[in-house]
């Protein structure tokens, strides 16, 4: 039997183990909060003591997706029996469905924009992470901690000319105008992480393919860019992250055709303010993608999270 | 037969571009890999740094943009050093950032050491407690004004369930005493784990053989601790807070959900206020100004705060 003095003694790692789990199913109420609201009745939402077991509704989901009108009693007798389940829930409050709400939009926004940012990003900082590794860039010091210093900048404080420079171009509102917006934040982390990732393959390889004959791009896309691949995965992930997240840019720069879902979901909540289980269902779904990911690439995620600052 | 070194050349080359590609010196070639990104930098990012310097000398209203400009020199800058409500919201922020800063690392330390412990499972839960600081912050600070909530919310109810408080006695976002603490609670909650995950890589990163040598000098598990273990870690949590304070400074959208900068300004934090003046007020030049006040003070506390981590690591 081995014996090691650096190895935690049983009952340490029991009590260790203890408090660790407890903090976290501690972390995890509110996000289990936000799951079961989102099934619930708006009544049942805002009941006093809090509602942990209920009969579950898909009334929230119905919610969000739908605009509805309030109907007479008068005019409930004359409609048609209702189709579906949805128009059934609708009915049961005095309502019928309108059309359809805009959360399915601004949706679609969010992943045009996160996708697109997310690409551009990757592209352009995987160059310039290989220029950085690979050639003498004069400045390449200063150069480097000027892209690190634009994350310093508070976002309000670039708004207000992006907000000008957009509404003279023509880009305020666009999708093009935010994933180029989202791509300049976006690109700091990636040439950051990437020049990381790439610096750890070895030259060698590189100058071998030059030898045989590639020219320096054949070099970056034959040689280069297989190496890296599992670091541009994880960079992207978190570029995308990045941009599904962001509030702050979104909420001044975007009101309508390009308006991403963090600045919507908020405004579900609309007239009386009780309609918590729609803005539930509207989070869930908007959260429920990066939770996946998260657990899936866990893994892959550590160097994201801390900037490349921390090895492995 | 072997091919000669010029024949694959030759092949491998598709003609044309390629051959002009090949014509360009290594500098060449360095730019046309660096170049793209520096001009998006340039565009999106210095471009309107120095538009927002030049603004800041004016009078200028974006909401009334044909009205003619006048360069008003240093009084905007003036007005806002000798404005009480910057002073106010400098205070606030500087009041989250020190509590938020403190309970993060506490924590987040401590949890990285429990992590370290090597319980069984300890990365399934490590994963679990990262989960918070991946969601976007507006839409789940948005949920925490739901939990808050004096007579229905979750929040209140647990509180009055340990303490015997009356859950409608108190109101976590309309009154000025609780209103900043419940922006620390959320900010805490979501962020404490990239605090640990830091100190985790810091404490993994402590060869195992230090504590031998300690061990053999029968020195106690407390003086390892702190002669070991804390100075070790400390160049990763000083860095952590860096990353952590230059994002906390610029705080913008767990405020906005939680409290929009109420009740009255207690917790207009200087980006609160920046939007406000920006956004709502239209005083454009005025903002740029306060903008660039904040972006050479979070720079410049950045740098002095660099150069104290370098010397950390250099010990």
């Amino acid at each position: 039997m081995s014996f090691s003095v650096t190895e935690p003694s049983k009952r340490q790692k029991s009590i260790a183990g203890f408090l660790v789990i407890t903090y976290a199913l501690i972390t995890l109420v509110p996000l289990f909060w936000v799951f079961i609201t989102g099934f619930k009745t708006p009544p049942d939402s805002i009941s006093y003591p809090p509602k942990v077991f209920f009969s579950p509704s898909l009334e929230g989901y119905v919610n969000l997706f739908t605009t509805r009108t309030r109907v007479t009693p008068e005019q409930m007798q004359a409609l048609p029996p209702p189709v579906g389940f949805a128009e059934a829930i609708v009915r049961n409050r005095d309502m019928v469905i309108a059309g359809p709400s805009k959360f399915g939009e601004r949706f679609m926004n969010s992943i045009i924009i996160g996708f697109g940012s997310t690409f551009l990003s990757i592209f352009l900082g995987t160059l310039a992470a290989y220029g950085f590794s690979r050639f003498n860039v004069p400045l390449k010091d200063d150069l480097m901690f000027f892209i690190l210093s634009t994350r310093m900048m508070p976002p309000i404080a670039v708004a207000i000319p992006i907000f000008l420079m957009y509404r003279q171009l023509g880009l305020s509102d666009t999708h093009v105008g935010m994933i180029l917006l989202y791509t300049a934040v976006n690109i700091s982390l990636a040439v950051w992480l990437l020049k990381g990732f790439i610096d750890e393959i070895p030259r060698e390889y590189e100058e071998a393919a030059l030898i045989d004959g590639y020219t320096r791009f054949q070099a970056f896309y034959k040689v280069v860019l297989p190496q890296a691949a599992t670091g541009i995965a994880s960079t992207a992930i978190f570029c995308l992250i990045f941009a599904w997240n962001e509030y702050a840019f979104a909420v001044l720069l975007t009101s309508g055709t390009a308006q991403t879902a963090p600045p919507f979901i908020p405004t579900i909540i609309g007239v009386g303010g009780l309609d918590w289980p729609a803005v539930a269902a509207g989070a869930t779904l908007f959260l429920l993608p990066v939770l996946i990911f998260t657990i899936v690439l866990r893994k892959h995620l550590l160097r994201g999270i801390t900037f490349g600052a921390v090895r492995k | 037969m072997i091919e000669k070194p010029i024949e694959r050349v030759a092949k491998a080359t598709p003609t044309g571009m390629a051959r002009q590609i090949k014509g360009l010196s290594d500098k060449a070639v360095a730019w046309l890999f660096v170049g793209p990104t520096i001009f998006l930098l340039l565009a999106i990012n210095i471009f309107p740094l120095i538009w927002t310097i030049n603004l800041s000398f004016t009078n200028f209203r974006a909401n009334r943009p044909n009205r003619e400009v006048e360069y008003v020199g240093l009084r905007n800058y003036e007005r806002i050093l000798t404005d009480s409500d910057t002073w106010l919201s400098m205070q606030a922020t500087a009041h989250f950032l020190f509590w938020t800063l403190l309970l993060q690392v506490l924590i987040g330390f401590a949890l990285a050491w429990l992590i370290n412990r090597k319980f069984r499972g300890n990365d399934v839960w490590t994963t679990i407690i990262v989960l918070p600081m991946m969601l976007s912050p507006a839409v789940v600070g948005n949920f925490w004004t739901f939990l808050y909530q004096p007579q229905i919310g979750l929040f209140n109810y647990v509180v009055s369930f340990f303490t015997g408080v009356d859950p409608s006695s108190f109101d976590m976002l309309g009154s000025v005493d609780l209103a900043p603490w419940s922006i620390i609670i959320v900010d805490t909650w979501m962020w404490t784990p990239f605090v640990m995950l830091i100190c985790l890589a810091g404490l993994r990163s402590i060869p195992d053989y230090i504590y031998e040598a300690a061990e053999i000098d029968r020195a106690s598990k407390w003086r390892q601790f702190w002669t070991i273990t804390v100075p070790m870690v400390l160049p990763f949590l000083m860095l952590a807070v860096l990353f952590r304070g230059i994002e906390n400074f610029k705080m913008f959208d767990l405020v906005v959900q939680l409290t929009g900068g109420g009740p009255g300004s207690v917790t207009e934090m200087a980006s609160i206020n920046l939007k406000r003046e920006a956004f709502e007020k239209w005083r454009t030049g005025y903002a740029s100004a306060f903008a660039i006040i904040l972006f050479v003070t979070v720079f410049g506390l950045a740098s002095i705060y660099v150069k104290a981590l370098n010397k950390v690591k250099e010990r």
